[in-house]
């Protein structure tokens, strides 16, 4: 059981950064994770407050606050329209209804789990989150930094017309993925994120140029190569590195080929 | 601590520990409808509705409902009666233990959905774990019953 002493719910985040600057103390998100686990913490820090449930958008970009739900990315109108059902794809395997009405986008992000639908995706975007201290720091080096006492306030993303596909694979419906996959083209450049490696999820970009605007199956060939031999995948109960490595070809191969449908009306080459 | 909300449509103020999970709060409320199927927030047998939405009672905290409207199966009885006779005459239930999460969840998707296409019904129920059946009678109860509605709909608009 997760069991805390006293609960603040926070007037700004100056407040909610001092309280977390403590171990003992701990941010609460949709608390799905956290009440799995077996902890004893001092004081528990509620945002929920601070209006971060919403969805904000400009001409450049979406603003997503820390307390928006899984659901509320999966309904968004505009944002998935913006990203050809992006969101919806990568959230609506998660348990259920209820479940993502509670899970909230900075509670996935923050935690940075290795099983992340989530992550995956906003990865492949041209995305950021705004830290309260350490400010706006993009998607890329997020993934990679470790856990610190920071308070993540929002997510962005930018309305950069990149055309993404994501794709997972479950043992089961509704379970963790064994492997989740987002492919990306923008201005003619491809890349794309691996997650459920079982490890946090990883950028692989096309650094060696094998994708033209307009890829053939050749070049989807060795890009597929080359993203088996740079991403590291790891073995655990829901499947083996091998396994894991192979799904991670098609999967990718899939998503490339759905952005190529999409552009070229269905006629492919 | 102090909250004050709304459960089943009546004001209710308490001082509860701070780390109480709603599911534990609502049985010590005599809402014994909410249960707890599963230690991992997957079963939907918890399902209450908070602000309308269906959420899992497990995985939220009663605190967090300071100020808002919970309501659960206890509050819902005449709507669940009317779904409930759907599932009773299409034998859909065995031992019954995940009714009442089933149909608090069948309730909200009745208000959200407009004529749902049966996969659109099965995700928005795929939180919801029946370890008896094969969900084949939920789902003939479930299309039945919306029909019906749809028919009041409509009886309503002619009259």
């Amino acid at each position: 059981m997760f069991r805390f002493k006293n609960y603040v719910k926070v007037q700004e985040l100056k407040e909610a950064y001092e309280l977390n600057q403590k171990k003992s103390n701990v941010v609460l998100g949709g608390t799905l994770w956290l009440k799995m686990e077996d902890i004893n913490k001092q004081t528990a820090i509620d945002l929920s407050g601070l209006g971060l449930d919403k969805i904000t958008e400009t001409s450049e970009e979406f603003i997503i606050g820390c307390m928006v739900s899984l659901r509320d990315l999966e309904l968004h109108p505009s944002l998935n329209e913006s990203f050809q059902n992006g969101f919806k794809e990568a959230v609506r395997h998660i348990v259920g209804v209820q479940f993502r009405n509670c899970a909230t986008v900075g509670g996935s992000i923050f935690a940075r789990f290795g099983f992340s639908d989530v992550l995956t995706l906003f990865l492949a975007l041209d995305s950021y989150v705004e830290l309260y201290k350490g400010g706006r720091v993009s998607m890329k080096e997020f993934v990679k930094m470790p856990r610190n006492n920071d308070i993540l306030v929002s997510v962005i993303v930018k309305k950069d017309n990149r055309k993404v596909c994501y794709l997972s694979e479950r043992r089961s419906s509704t379970d963790f993925p064994l492997i989740s996959c987002a492919a990306a083209c923008h201005n003619g450049e491809w890349t794309v994120s691996v997650g459920a490696r079982p490890a946090r999820a990883m950028l692989f970009s096309d650094d060696q140029k094998r994708l033209s605007e307009i890829p053939g199956n050749e070049e989807i060939d060795l890009f597929i190569q080359d993203m088996k031999e740079s991403v590291t995948f790891g073995t655990n109960m829901r499947g083996s590195e091998e396994y894991r490595r192979h799904l991670a070809g098609v999967l990718i191969r899939r998503g490339i080929q759905t952005i190529l449908k999409d552009r070229t009306g269905g006629v492919l080459g | 601590m102090k909250i004050k909300f709304w459960l089943n449509h009546v004001e209710i103020e308490d001082e509860i520990n701070p780390d109480t999970p709603l599911l534990e709060y609502l049985r010590g409320k005599n809402c014994y409808s909410v249960k707890r199927g599963c230690e991992t927030a997957n079963c939907g047998l918890c399902t209450v509705l908070v602000e309308d939405r269906p959420v899992l009672s497990c995985g939220t905290l009663a605190v967090r409902v300071d100020g808002r409207h919970v309501v659960t199966m206890e509050g819902l009885q005449e709507k669940a009666k009317e779904f409930g006779e759907f599932l009773a005459d299409e034998g859909a239930e065995q031992c019954g233990f995940c009714s009442p999460g089933f149909i608090m969840n069948v309730l909200a998707m009745e208000k959200e959905l407009r004529n749902p296409t049966e996969e659109e019904i099965k995700e928005y129920l795929a939180g919801n774990l029946c370890r008896c059946t094969g969900y084949m009678g939920q789902l003939r109860a479930i299309r039945l019953f919306l029909e019906h509605k749809q028919n009041l709909i409509r009886g309503g608009e002619a009259s």
